[in-house]
């Protein structure tokens, strides 16, 4: 069995940066392995500007993002496998993979970062009623097969769901040629980021039809038509508000979850609402040197914010190589809790002792909040107060905790984020 | 050419009456299927259950060939290389007043020729089955149901008879029947015509088209509905048993059962529809379903859990009773009608059934040569580490995984193109590998398989359809198209 300090499953945006750190701080001994045939993941389907603009101040098209952490892969020679399937995780951290040119293998690691991204929500999870042909995929997979394949699922196009691929997918089939009728969305408020509606349905005529679902799909073969209903506060579709569209292509974007069987076959224990690994401020799992970053552990809105959490999981996951890579008892652990419109945070707790100076923790809203206040508290005192003009579920929300101040006020149990009017 | 025997049908079926034809010397068989594949139509989408044999009438044909198929079946997984399992049948009663309905079924049970049946009591029933609903009161318990792959059964009996000799043809609908002066018959298909002295009607919901096309006495089939929804892997553990209510008239209610693949499968529903065709699912079939299935289990995780949702038609004869026999004023014209459930369970004895029945009618004698084992596709995920790498060793394709849900490997899909009756489709790929059964329903896999089938069979990608027919995945080349 081959040893590697550190194995790094999935070679896309969060396994690279998280690479690079990892080598930044010292440790030779690193393997990625990534299930495509090339590194970069998702991001060299993503031919559309718009990415990097936090971390190089540039926008950057998904190949171009992706191929400033390649470059680095390369120029620092990490080692790396394409067309490598990782098939378990063991809990003693050993990995089992396999490809055509080495078979299956098993490999011993000091630490482990999961890395593995998300997938789409499918159609069955939508419970759309009607028939199942051919014309209906996830907005991925259209991209995939529009942007890297060269072809074109069909001419006129409907979306359900609003995320972010689906927006990004409405411009894109309309630059190819397509009619895109309507995007319809379930929830009253969109799924995706504010810039990308503007960018790719307002600036081309597409209408966005909020608190609408799709009740009916014709066609026995291929699709041939939709039928777009309103739906009530209990989104249940409101009868004499169904409207018929005809159409050859229905793209689906209705929710991305985090793709964690290996998690989950490993042992790692599970945030319900993320669907990703419960992890503390070093990012490390309920498993020891079991480390997790990107969109397998939580769906990010912006690559940069993937990177920057990537860049944080590598260099904890060499702090453990570098220690032995031996479970270190936590000494006093302070439980972070999401209440009042926050939905979740990551991490889930966090050791004062172990935490870098600034600690940023990313969370999500349930709703749209206008002109209200995140407030942190520290036990039961306010110790941060932030004013938002709006929030939205589609954006993801951060703030960042001072060591120092945490040290200060001492023996403290629980943080806890809540959004309020005041 | 004149064929001896032709079918209509590649159903499970149909499928089943090739093979046991297909045992017999100097007797050309032929398969003819208006589908691009076999199991293509009811065969395809029902609860996947090898029924014990307590539910059907006494004393009927349907009673008989459920117990006969019941017992046939893990000699015939065996031999055909499927996965089978008796994983247990069990009724439950969540009404006082109503476990003297349990009692009926025992009788019935014993009475058909069920063996080991139980009654259970509360107490024995949960401790079985810790999921039920509080209300249970007590269970029929039947070890000998079992769960089954329907796509495989079916398909590995079609590709058995084809090696066996018999040929199949998709694509091919039979529009009319007519016998001539010297007894033979022309069937007129959209592919041409096809001859031959003997037919099996064997065409699922289409079966009293064809049987009043010749028939004095004429026939009624239903199609009846049924909605089920799939649930992810993930729940797979919420049941052992395949968990029914207590029958009505309608039909053996919405169960909860385990599938072979490790699936929860819920359904059906049952409503009486007249398009033989109309497959789609409804948003109050579906509530019904969901609505029904959660009294007799609780906490049934369904929502976000369910990974598609399909419907399936049964071929309902109004006599609820299976119609397979000679019809006498049609010289050469055999019926296999009204297959509903238990049919899926029944069909290996149906096939037994007719193939004895020409047997006995045309004088036949049996090849020395017949071979009645298959080899299955590899199920890599059954062998060791070790196993598995000297697996890729030898044909590296099993080394690369296409479908990431279920670990389908590009070897498997070889497999699935370039046996007897290959797969052409995503959909034939799909029932002969599972690649794209899984959670995220080939989402990532679909590019990866239809560039796959372009390559092996050199179909171009705007031609490769999801399930034949019209069901092109894409159009057109984008614009100027990549090279």
């Amino acid at each position: 069995m081959s040893k590697y300090d550190i194995v790094i499953v999935g070679g896309g945006p969060a396994g690279l940066a998280a690479a690079i750190s990892a080598r930044k701080a010292g440790v030779q001994k690193i393997l990625i392995l990534e299930r495509d045939h090339e590194l970069g993941g998702i991001l060299n389907q993503c031919i559309h500007n718009g990415f990097g603009l936090h971390t190089f101040k540039e926008e950057l098209t998904g190949p171009e993002y992706a191929y400033r952490y390649m470059k680095q892969v390369y120029d620092e020679k990490i080692e790396y496998k394409l067309n490598t399937m990782v098939m378990n995780i063991s809990n003693d951290r050993v990995v089992t993979a396999m490809n055509r040119e080495d078979g299956m293998f098993e490999i011993e690691a000091g630490a482990v970062i999961l890395a593995m991204g998300c997938r789409e929500r499918p159609r069955g999870a939508l419970n759309i009623p009607g028939y199942r042909p051919a014309g209906i995929f996830s907005a991925g997979t259209a991209q995939r097969l529009v942007n890297m394949e060269g072809y074109m699922p069909g001419r006129e196009v409907v979306i359900l769901g609003s995320g972010d691929i689906g927006l990004i997918m409405a411009r894109r089939m309309t630059l190819e040629g397509a009619k895109v009728k309507v995007v319809a969305e379930l929830m009253p408020y969109s799924g995706g980021l504010k810039r990308n509606i503007v960018q790719c349905l307002d600036d081309f005529g597409i209408p966005l039809k909020l608190s609408h679902t799709i009740i009916d799909i014709e066609g026995k073969d291929h699709i041939s038509a939709v039928t777009i209903a309103e739906v009530g506060p209990d989104r249940k579709p409101v009868s004499g508000t169904e409207e018929r569209y005809t159409c050859d292509t229905l793209l689906l974007s209705c929710g991305l979850i985090p793709e964690n069987e290996l998690s989950r076959g490993a042992g790692v224990e599970m945030n319900p609402v993320t669907s990703g690994p419960i992890v503390d401020e070093s990012l490390e799992t309920s498993i020891p040197g079991v480390f997790a970053c990107g969109n397998v552990l939580h769906v990010h809105d912006l690559v940069d914010f993937v990177s920057e959490e990537a860049d944080r999981a590598g260099k904890n996951a060499a702090k453990f190589v570098d220690g032995g890579c031996k479970a270190e008892k936590s000494k006093e652990v302070i439980e972070l809790k999401a209440e009042g419109g926050a939905r979740y945070t990551v991490p889930s707790t966090i050791d004062v002792s172990k935490m870098d100076d600034l600690l940023t923790v990313r969370f999500r809203v349930g709703a749209v909040y206008k002109d209200a206040f995140v407030n942190v508290y520290v036990d039961d005192n306010r110790v941060m107060h932030i004013k938002k003009r709006i929030m939205a579920p589609g954006e993801m929300e951060q703030v960042i905790l001072q060591k120092s101040k945490l040290e200060a006020a001492g023996n403290i149990k629980k943080i806890t984020i809540k959004v309020e009017e005041e | 050419m004149i064929y001896d025997v032709l079918i209509i049908g590649a159903g499970v079926t149909g499928s089943s009456v090739a093979r046991n034809l297909s045992k017999y010397k100097n007797l050309n068989v032929a398969v003819l299927e208006k589908g691009e594949d076999v199991c293509s139509g009811t065969s395809k989408a029902n609860s996947a259950i090898v029924h014990a044999g307590f539910d059907a009438a006494e004393g009927s044909l349907m009673a008989k060939l459920n117990l006969e198929g019941n017992e046939m079946m893990g000699d015939l997984a065996r031999d055909l290389d499927i996965p089978f399992k008796r994983n247990g049948s069990l009724v439950v009663c969540i009404h006082k007043e109503e476990l003297d309905g349990l009692n009926d079924l025992y009788n019935r049970g014993i009475a058909n020729g069920v063996k080991d049946m139980k009654i259970l009591s509360r107490e024995e029933v949960l401790e079985l089955e810790p999921n039920l609903s509080d209300d249970v009161e007590g269970a029929l318990y039947a070890p000998t149901g079992g769960i089954i792959c329907p796509f495989m059964l079916n398909i590995a009996m079609a590709e058995n008879a084809n090696v066996n000799g018999v040929d199949f043809y998709f694509n091919t609908e039979v529009e009319t029947l007519k016998r001539d002066e010297n007894g033979i018959w022309h069937l007129r298909t959209n592919n041409g015509e096809y001859k031959t002295k003997y037919i099996v009607n064997a065409a699922g919901v289409y079966s009293d088209y064809f049987h009043n096309m010749v028939a004095k006495d004429k026939i009624h089939i239903t199609p009846r509905r049924g909605d089920y929804c799939l649930l992810d892997k993930a729940m797979g553990d919420f049941a052992k048993c395949t968990i029914f209510p207590q029958p009505t008239k309608l039909g053996k209610g919405v169960l909860v059962s385990p599938t072979i693949h490790g699936n929860i499968i819920v359904g059906p529903t049952a409503v009486d529809i007249e398009d033989k065709e109309s497959t789609a699912t409804t948003a109050d079939g579906i509530n019904d379903l969901m609505e029904k299935a959660g009294m007799h289990v609780k906490d049934l995780p369904i929502g976000r859990n369910v990974i598609t949702s399909f419907a399936g038609l049964r071929a309902h004869e109004d006599h609820h009773e299976f119609v397979i026999k000679w019809v006498d004023e049609a010289p050469g014209f055999f019926d296999c009608a009204g297959i509903e459930s238990p049919g899926l369970t029944s069909s290996p004895a149906i096939g037994r059934m007719v193939g004895n029945m020409f047997k006995e009618k045309l004088g036949l004698e049996e090849k020395e040569d017949w071979i009645g084992t298959r080899k299955g596709i590899l199920n890599p995920s059954k062998l060791s580490v070790e196993e598995r790498h000297e697996l890729i060793k030898k044909s590296p394709a099993y080394g690369n995984i296409i479908c990431r849900c279920e670990s389908i490997s590009e070897g498997e899909i070889l497999d699935a193109i370039h046996r007897p009756l290959g797969a052409r489709s995503l959909d034939g790929i799909k029932r002969r590998t599972r690649a794209g059964m899984g959670r995220c329903q080939a989402g990532f896999c679909s590019p990866r398989t239809m560039e796959i089938i372009n390559r092996e069979l050199g179909i171009p990608m705007e031609e490769i359809t999801k399930s034949g027919g019209a069901s092109n995945i894409v159009l057109e080349r984008s614009k100027g198209g990549i090279d």
